[in-house]
């Protein structure tokens, strides 16, 4: 469907609401009345869309657009209205500008007793750690001042990292300083101290000495520590009938099966996306957080979008919208359990699809173009190419997996584009399998000591265990737990250790090719928690060593050289272990074992998606602040998990977004708000997990809704013979979709995402560009930039952009950012300083996603600041809106005036300035903001102050002539593994901004509104196959 | 009907009103004196500390130069408190008995930092960087005022906006040659005591700043009178 037919209506002549929270919703019958009428009409609707309210015209979108906020938003929301609360403090307020004159109070000052030689107050230090999720480790550089980790950036040094992270690694500090984390040890629910547990503990180990540790039990989460793995296998040394499970809720099972069907053995594949032209994921989101090494393959696949160099095209067959899926060049949703099928269809004894047709494949017409061009793209059987990669989604079935790893062999890429490695995975085994097997053992009667070293199992177990009920029924005579929360697991064991952060603790952990990056603490433990080097030493009789020793002691065991203190030096400088990245194997696959038929799915059958949460992953996050008020990059949904339906199947059941329906799936039910996703394949549901947690902290527990409950051990990422029913409620859901739309003066005609094809670009490059006033056209002064020594601008490429939402965490890490809450976020008062927004274009069922990373625009001519009554926002005369927080009196004209949306104001006081971990957190060199201020984004300029200081301070700089703009990066940029945002000088024509800015693509937005804004886009340029044209 | 009001409030009300105007112009100019008074800005008040020290003793009796202490002060925006440590260098040497000092070696015995207050305190949303005024010029005693006068120690200055701004707006006011920055007894050029840069002799303050604004690359009154060059 083309959407210059679909049209919005005028606006309807509706009665104003003034609660925000009773706008319309999309009512779909008026939708589709709406897109009918607009078929016989020839008014335009708009070409690229932020939700489906926007696509429909419905007239509540429309408003937003001529509002600051939602609707609401600016009132006062407690049960005293503002009018009212005016009228009564109208005394007080006379004396409310009187606050300027407080006296200051006295300021203690503590020195140090004897000061660290490396330190110098005042500056921070930075050190080379790393962090683990589901086992594999992001390297990272984390900045310390006077002993407090305050930000994470990527180690740019490390091949895993090159200096990216992503938002689960900026969101890690937030993670250290939560005051809910668990601060003692305890038994029962009572305090008990670290000594009390090795006193308890001895009995029950020594007892089982003697049955050579037939009832002990431990399991771990997936572990790639060499130092922890060797200590357990250790421990199984001493107790040699004790067992070692492992399980993880969003765990890698089909790909390991898949390596064992088609080597088997278990086996690590890596990608390399820079040598591959062609890539065909299969429900493979390996562009996002969570993703062994998603870091570096942003990376890759990001220098090989340069429409000016050699593009790579992306095939994606997904079964739900992801960021993966908004890059592809052509996307194709599939319910998960048909696209073993269309797999199939690549490998069928390697016919060329074209010649066999569509009439013999079977296939709809379309689906065969499709698959055609896919087979076309991989390359050519018998030449082969090696410059294709095909990647298989980690949820999608083993099958899968080893049919992407036949295809990949018979296209030649093994060893050019793809390398098997051994796995990261200390001890790979089925996870699923594992737990099954622990469960069996209790009910058995076997085991008498379990172990659980981290993790939740007890909330994300697979339903039909009732791991928690297995646990409660007290078939274990003695459970500990050790974890970094009084979670729903520590509550139904009788001891519970708390565990060190891994900031907070020594130990190692393999990134996704192997090398072994060394974790070193930046702080000591803030609650003396142990780390699980630790705890297992305990369980082996060594009550007494310490994380450094033991980690130490075991890379010394490895590196005997007698130069091992300058090698261990060097490893914890560096971020990681030289020599240990896995060398990769030639390996080939077992051609027979496939069984390409497997039986075609129920078509009218509903599915059931459950994928890992994209912030809160598995329910680890839960409890972060952050990334719970983080927009889900597609959903853009804050605080919640829904139900994720197409706009075809929502029709069908004639639901619409928010409202509350009931899944059953064999029997379990959950209840939860449907989202209407578009681009949602039809008969299919996707739930995320890591919702509805019962004790996750004061931010996590009772959000969303818990999905484990329908996740069974025999379909734990697909199932089928889901029921769906409406209950009749609705349910309020935080989604900033929508929220700060930019209005377009010419109702979308220009729009603020431009993109075309590659074929288009190289007719037209500066098909972005659009006439800007001339410099002079404005009624003030205008201010000779050229002639300052610097002019700071920043270029962002949306054909690099993700959407990951990397920059938006670290923005928010880096500039003190508060936390709002979800109350404030349904009301559009989230505080971020950038923000990624979606849009869409085309068909709904199938739309092109695009992402635009939104920070403040420095305009040149400041809409802002001329309407500022008390002159709190200034142009710098390097051309930075400043903003002066002390001078500010929340008039929020300013914002008013903001054609970008991009300030925002502290209604209340959304900062934390009571709780000290908090305290201990926060960036120094950024102000913390009180209730009634407006902020917006700097560009970092406590960086810029930095760096323009240290080139101007001969004793820093020792001799050297540091040149501002090559080492200067803004927090946003910094991190980001795209590299899509460059900031820079733009006074120096050879900075790299300044040749960004030159490019044909580079255009600004709302150029046409005289803004001048210093940060300009690079239009997105597509690479789509000319065959599948129309 | 009499009247109501007797004829002298005619009087009476002209003169409240034009009274008025004195009358607010009068709280309005204690309420400025107050703001710029000592007991706001603490300008020469001498603040508790736990140890009485003398800087005037430290620095003129024993001539000990101020980075011996403040070591971070070329090089960090924070000038640097001295660690107990730096304390102990001498006085685990002499006046090891003395009673005034027993915090300090009780700090040392038991690991636990000394408490001092804050003389020199700006507000939170002021961001203040030393090393780079110590490398542009700006002496310590420009701010600090004659510290080495001082037994105990008081901030100068109001350290208010409109005294950071004197010289944000006019630099070259105050500059002095680097080698001078430590220099308590530095006196600006008069014909009688010329100063001597670069070979050459300056004899008035502003031929000498406007030399070393251009010598250092001082940056242009605009850039730092830019709002974010102090707050952000």
């Amino acid at each position: 469907m083309k959407m210059d037919e679909q049209t919005k209506v005028g606006l309807q002549n509706k009665k104003e609401d003034v609660c925000p929270s009773k706008r319309d919703k999309l009512d779909l019958d008026s939708l589709r009345a709406q897109i009918n009428e607009a078929n016989n009409s020839d008014k335009a609707g708009p070409e690229y869309w932020r939700s489906l309210e926007e696509l429909a015209g419905s007239p509540a979108f429309q408003e937003a657009l001529h509002r600051e906020f939602p609707k609401g938003a600016s009132e006062w929301v407690d049960s005293f209205s503002r009018r009212g609360f005016l009228k009564v403090m109208g005394a007080s307020m006379a004396l409310a500008g009187m606050t300027g004159c407080v006296r200051l109070p006295l300021e203690p000052i503590v020195p140090y007793v004897r000061q660290p030689e490396d330190v110098i107050p005042g500056r921070p230090t930075f050190y080379a750690t790393a962090m683990t999720l589901g086992g594999y480790a992001s390297p990272l550089l984390v900045e310390s001042h006077l002993g407090r980790p305050t930000k994470i950036e990527g180690n740019d040094k490390h091949p895993a990292s090159l200096g990216g992270t992503d938002i689960f690694a900026q969101a890690h500090v937030l993670g250290l300083y939560d005051p809910d984390r668990s601060q003692s040890v305890t038994s029962m629910g009572d305090q008990r101290s670290w000594q009390s547990f090795l006193t308890a503990i001895r009995g029950p180990l020594s007892a089982q000495k003697a049955l050579q540790g037939a009832g002990i039990r431990i399991l771990t989460p997936t572990i790639s520590s060499p130092t922890l793995a060797d200590q357990l296998r250790n421990f199984l040394k001493i107790y040699p009938q004790a067992k070692w499970h492992v399980y993880e809720p969003v765990n890698r099972d089909n790909v390991l099966e898949g390596a064992k069907l088609a080597f088997g053995q278990p086996v690590e594949t890596r990608y390399d996306f820079e040598k591959a032209d062609v890539i065909v994921s299969l429900d493979a989101d390996f562009l996002y957080a969570g993703y062994p090494g998603n870091v570096r393959y942003i990376r890759d696949f990001a220098k090989r979008r340069n429409p000016d160099g050699n593009m790579n095209r992306l095939y994606v067959i997904e079964s739900t919208p992801t960021t993966t899926g908004a890059k592809a060049d052509h996307r194709w949703p599939v319910k998960a359990s048909d696209l073993a099928n269309l797999v199939a269809h690549l490998t069928a004894g390697g016919h060329p699809l074209r010649e066999l047709g569509s009439q013999n494949t079977g296939l709809p017409e379309s689906v065969h173009r499709f698959m055609v061009a896919v087979q076309e793209g991989l390359g050519q059987i018998g030449n082969h190419l090696g410059t294709s990669v095909v990647i298989p989604g980690d949820h999608q079935p083993s099958i899968v997996h080893y049919a992407a790893h036949i295809l990949n062999e018979v296209y030649g890429n093994v060893g050019r584009t793809i390398f098997y490695t051994d796995p990261v995975d200390a001890n790979p085994v089925n996870q699923i399998e594992s737990i099954k097997d622990l469960v069996g053992d209790i009910h058995a009667g076997k085991v008498d000591l379990l172990i659980i070293l981290g993790g939740n199992p007890a909330y994300d177990a697979p339903t039909d265990l009732d791991f928690a009920n297995v646990l409660k029924n007290g078939k274990v005579p003695l459970r500990v737990h050790h974890g970094l929360y009084q979670n729903e697991t520590a509550e139904l064991c009788q001891w519970h250790i708390n565990q060190a952060h891994e900031l907070e603790a020594w130990g190692d952990a393999r990134a996704f090719d192997g090398t072994v990056s060394i974790i070193q603490p930046l702080i000591a433990p803030l609650y003396s928690g142990k780390s699980a080097v630790e705890f297992v030493a305990l369980l082996s009789g060594q009550a007494d060593a310490t994380g450094y020793d033991l980690t130490r002691a075991y890379w010394q065991k490895r590196h005997t050289g007698a130069d091992f203190e300058q090698f261990w030096r060097k490893s914890l400088h560096d971020g990681w272990i030289e020599g240990t990245t896995y060398a990769t194997k030639s390996l080939s696959a077992k051609p027979s074992a496939f069984a390409s038929e497997t039986k075609p799915a129920d078509a009218n059958a509903i599915e059931l998606n459950f994928r890992g949460d994209p912030t809160a992953y598995d329910g680890q996050f839960s409890n972060n602040g952050w990334l719970q008020e983080l927009p889900k990059p597609m959903t853009k949904l804050t605080w919640d998990n829904a139900i994720l339906i197409g706009p075809k199947m929502a029709e069908r059941l004639q639901t619409k977004t928010e409202d509350v329906v009931e899944l059953e799936l064999n029997g379990n039910k959950v209840t939860g708000p449907v989202w209407i996703q578009a681009g949602h394949p039809d008969n299919s549901v996707t739930v995320t997990l890591g919702y509805g947690r019962k004790r996750a902290g004061r931010v996590g527990t009772a959000q969303g809704f818990d999905a484990y409950a329908l996740r069974t051990s025999a379909a734990p990422w697909i199932a089928t013979g889901l029921q769906i029913r409406k209950t009749g409620e609705t349910y309020k859901l935080a989604s900033t979709q929508g929220m700060q739309s930019m209005d377009t003066p010419d109702g979308g005609h220009r729009p603020l995402v431009r993109e075309t094809t590659l074929e288009e670009y190289r007719k037209e490059p500066a098909f972005a560009k659009e006439e800007e006033p001339a410099p002079g056209l404005t009624l003030y002064k205008p201010y000779p930039y050229k002639e300052e020594d610097y002019a700071w601008g920043m270029a962002i490429d949306l054909n690099s952009c993700v959407g990951c939402n990397n920059c938006m965490l670290a923005c928010q890490s880096e500039n003190n950012i508060a936390v709002v809450g979800k109350e404030q976020a349904v009301i559009g008062r989230h505080m971020h300083w950038i923000r990624v927004d979606a849009y869409y274009q085309g068909d709904r069922d199938n739309p092109k996603a695009f992402f635009q990373p939104v920070p403040c625009m420095q305009c040149e001519n400041a809409p802002c600041e001329v309407v500022c009554p008390v002159g709190a926002t200034n142009h710098s005369s390097e051309g930075l809106n400043d903003m002066v927080y002390n001078r500010c009196v929340g008039t929020r004209y300013c914002s008013n005036n903001c054609p970008y949306k991009v300030r925002r104001f502290n209604f209340f006081l959304f900062q934390d300035w009571e709780t000290p971990q908090y305290k201990m957190m926060r960036n120094p060199d950024v102000s913390v903001r009180s209730r009634g201020v407006m902020e917006k984004c700097t560009y970092c300029v406590q960086r810029i102050n930095e760096h323009k200081i240290d080139a101007d301070t001969p004793s820093v700089r020792e001799g050297k002539q540091i040149k501002v703009g090559d080492e200067l990066q803004t927090a946003c940029q910094q991190s980001c593994p795209a590299g899509a945002i460059i900031f820079g000088n733009l006074n120096d024509p050879e900075s790299r901004v300044s040749k960004l800015k030159a490019q044909a693509r580079n255009y600004s937005l709302l150029g046409e509104l005289n803004t001048r804004p210093r940060t300009t886009y690079l239009a997105e340029v597509s690479n789509p196959n000319p065959e599948l044209k129309g | 009907m009499p009247q109501i009001f007797h004829r002298s409030t005619n009087t009476l009300s002209r003169a409240t009103i034009f009274g008025a105007v004195f009358v607010i112009a009068a709280l309005s100019w204690v309420a400025m004196e107050i703001q710029r008074s000592p007991y706001v800005t603490y300008a020469g008040v001498r603040k508790p500390q736990p140890v009485p020290f003398s800087h005037q003793h430290h620095v003129s009796g024993l001539g000990i130069d101020c980075r011996y202490c403040h070591t971070s002060v070329e090089v960090s925006s924070f000038a640097g408190i001295p660690p107990t440590k730096t304390c102990m260098n001498c006085h685990s040497q002499i006046w090891t008995n003395a009673e005034l000092l027993e915090p300090v070696r009780s700090s040392y015995r038991t690991g636990e930092s000394l408490q001092w207050t804050r003389v020199n305190q700006l507000p939170d949303f002021v961001f203040f960087n030393h090393s780079i005024h110590i490398n542009k010029g700006v002496g310590c005693n420009t701010c600090h005022g004659p510290v080495d006068q001082m037994p105990l120690m008081y901030q100068q200055e109001s350290l208010q906006m409109e005294w950071c701004l004197s010289c944000h707006r006019a630099p070259e006011k105050n500059l002095r040659p680097r080698d001078q920055v430590f220099n308590m007894q530095y006196q600006q050029p008069t014909s009688a005591n010329p100063v001597v840069v670069d070979a050459q002799s300056f004899t008035d303050q502003i031929d000498l700043g406007s030399f070393l604004v251009k010598k250092y690359n001082v940056r242009s009154v605009k850039d730092i009178t830019s709002c974010s060059t102090c707050h952000r």
